[in-house]
């Protein structure tokens, strides 16, 4: 580094154009180089194979990788199991992201309202589940919601948190667990950067908390919530380490509950030219989704 | 910049006086809003407590003492017993968490600072471009990358190694996106022409002056990346055959899987996923000042 600062510190006005082009390759390239061999490669690498099939001269000749269109997509639209865990992901989404951001929205309004006191400990107690990964979260859930290990069996002796019907619910309970804390942290440091005056004139009128958040907060912050809805949506299509770890405590849980881990299930098979196809829809779909509720929210307000 | 910190925290104190001083909302409206958030208090905290009270008993009182109290309290012995199963395996994971997490994320930080910082204070050709790509990388999800790059490693016969994990690691755009929103506020271009007047070159500023500006996104941005990194399942899912490379959370789930052909496992899980989870808390909680600002400045753009 420092022999770069050298090269860069004679001072030559003519030449000082040039001279910013090399601190400003300095300060890209890195970034520039690994972001292309991590991000573009592996994307181009996925496209790529996606659109290989593997052939074979006879049932035992050597298999030769030849170019094949999308029939491996055709046959991603085919896989019922694929197809079938997309559905239980928007089924999912459609439920746990308003349930979560809903709480979240709440718990951030009550926090910036006046009616709360220890609201440092309730932020703090709030968001410490965030700091709690996934698998674990996942495998402290698994043994409360567990009929046998369950310190609570009244509860799960009776009903059935880990069979068939509930047990997707179950999963969302893991994830909101974890997340609410961190969505609430967004949207209350959204209305915090909200100026008081701006609800002077509605107290004068006598508006309470409640008129107060629903017709002054809410709207102001919808740039935040947009952005909550938007990281949540990608989260769940994503969504692998709890479902997986939950198979160790549910046989409902099947190895391709989620896309991911159909995704993962094919690739073992080894099949990874329908596998990379999976992966490709399953981006091009979060991207399409995040995307369109992004357009869909700030088609109302004028951007900044 | 620390007075965004200062900032923040004149607003809460403000608003937490005026709180207390006018008491014009209904005790209705109070006893309902503390009675919400005492009720959620518990279901965010049991399970953290349930986990602590279990890790300090010995496998047969786990299911026969009262699940949310201390029974006997062995919390140490159990730690011992964690640390020398099959000569430390778990200190081996909780070491690899650490160089994959920590010295990633700092990796990945100082990397996404400096291009971010290059994309807020220069014009140069191609500039634009670069952010628009880089910001299309945020929406990429990141397990859609993790198969295609198991298949690039293998290629290059670099899976089941260190690398494998690593190397993607150290990539993160959410940090470029970041640290060019608050560069472009927080290092002004009076300051960086003062610098030049001075004689000092463009990289030296950089990391003498603007570096410190920065502070408040850079450790936002470390933070965040290290969550990510600490948390990644499908990476190590993919890449990682020998033991000895997992991360902790990996490992533990590899533990978690085997609990029908060893039961005696399961203690160990316990006591391995609280023991694994005290340090992020306690990082999180004391670094918090810091990534909440830049936090918001992120949600506010």
């Amino acid at each position: 580094m420092t022999a770069t600062t050298t090269g860069v510190r004679v001072k030559k006005p003519a030449r000082k154009r040039a001279q910013h082009k090399r601190a400003i390759a300095f300060f890209v390239t890195p970034f520039a180089v690994l972001f292309s061999l991590f991000y573009l490669l592996p994307i181009g690498y996925a496209i790529r194979q996606s659109l290989m099939v593997v052939e074979r001269e006879g049932t035992f000749g050597a298999p030769t990788e030849v170019f094949g269109g999308l029939s491996q997509y055709a046959q991603v639209f085919q896989d019922n199991d694929f197809v079938s865990s997309l559905g239980r992901m928007f089924l999912f989404g459609i439920v746990q992201v308003p349930i979560m951001l809903g709480l979240a929205l709440l718990f951030a309004l009550l926090l910036d309202s006046p009616l709360l006191r220890g609201k440092r400990f309730f932020r703090l107690a709030f968001f410490v589940p965030y700091a709690v990964p996934g698998v674990i979260a996942a495998i402290m859930w698994g043994n409360l919601f567990s009929p046998n290990l369950s310190p609570f069996t009244d509860l799960t002796s009776s009903v059935d948190f880990l069979g068939a019907d509930l047990v997707l619910w179950s999963i969302a309970n893991v994830v909101t667990w974890v997340f609410v804390g961190y969505n609430m942290l967004i949207i209350y440091s959204s209305l915090l950067s909200i100026p008081a005056e701006t609800y002077e004139a509605a107290r004068m009128d006598g508006a309470g908390q409640f008129r107060i958040a629903w017709s002054i907060k809410i709207p102001l912050i919808r740039p935040a919530l947009a952005l909550t809805a938007v990281f949540s949506i990608i989260g769940t299509l994503q969504l692998l380490a709890e479902p997986q770890v939950f198979q160790s405590f549910s046989s409902a849980v099947t190895s391709t509950f989620t896309p991911n881990m159909a995704v993962y299930a094919t690739a073992s098979i080894p099949n990874s030219n329908l596998a990379a196809a999976m992966s490709v829809v399953l981006a091009l779909v979060t991207f399409v989704l995040s995307f369109s509720f992004l357009k869909f929210t700030q088609r109302k307000e004028a951007r900044s | 910049m620390s007075s965004t910190v200062q900032r923040t925290k004149e607003i809460e104190a403000s608003r937490a006086s005026k709180g207390a001083r006018g008491p014009r909302e209904h005790v209705m409206s109070r006893t309902v809003a503390m009675v919400i958030m005492g009720a959620f208090t518990l279901y965010f905290l049991i399970p953290i407590w349930w986990l602590l009270v279990a890790g300090s008993k010995d496998t047969g009182s786990i299911l026969t003492t009262n699940p949310l109290w201390f029974a006997d309290f062995q919390l140490f012995q159990n730690i011992g017993d964690l640390f020398a199963y099959r000569d430390g395996v778990y200190l081996e994971w909780l070491r690899n968490s650490v160089l994959y997490a920590g010295v990633g994320g700092a990796v990945a930080t100082l990397l996404a600072g400096m291009c971010g910082y290059a994309l807020a204070k220069y014009r140069f050709r191609g500039r634009e471009m670069i952010f628009n790509v880089v910001l299309g990388g945020v929406l990429v999800p990141a397990t859609a990358l993790a198969l295609p790059l198991f298949l690039i490693f293998s290629e290059v016969q670099l899976t089941n190694t260190f690398w494998a994990v690593f190397l993607p690691s150290i990539v993160s755009p959410f940090g470029v996106y970041l640290t060019r929103i608050f560069a472009a506020s927080s290092v002004s271009d009076e300051l960086l022409e003062a610098a030049r007047l001075d004689g000092a070159g463009e990289v030296r500023t950089f990391f003498t002056v603007s570096i410190r500006l920065m502070a408040p996104a850079l450790i936002t941005v470390f933070l965040f990346q290290f969550v990510t990194i600490w948390n990644n399942f499908f990476l190590p899912l993919i890449m990682l055959r020998d033991e000895s490379l997992f991360p902790v959370t990996y490992g533990l789930y590899a533990w978690n899987t085997q609990l029908n052909q060893l039961p005696e496992l399961r203690s160990l899980v316990l006591i391995g996923a609280l023991v694994s989870i005290v340090p992020l808390i306690v990082a999180f909680l004391s670094l918090q000042r810091f990534w909440r600002s830049g936090l918001a400045a992120g949600a506010v753009k």
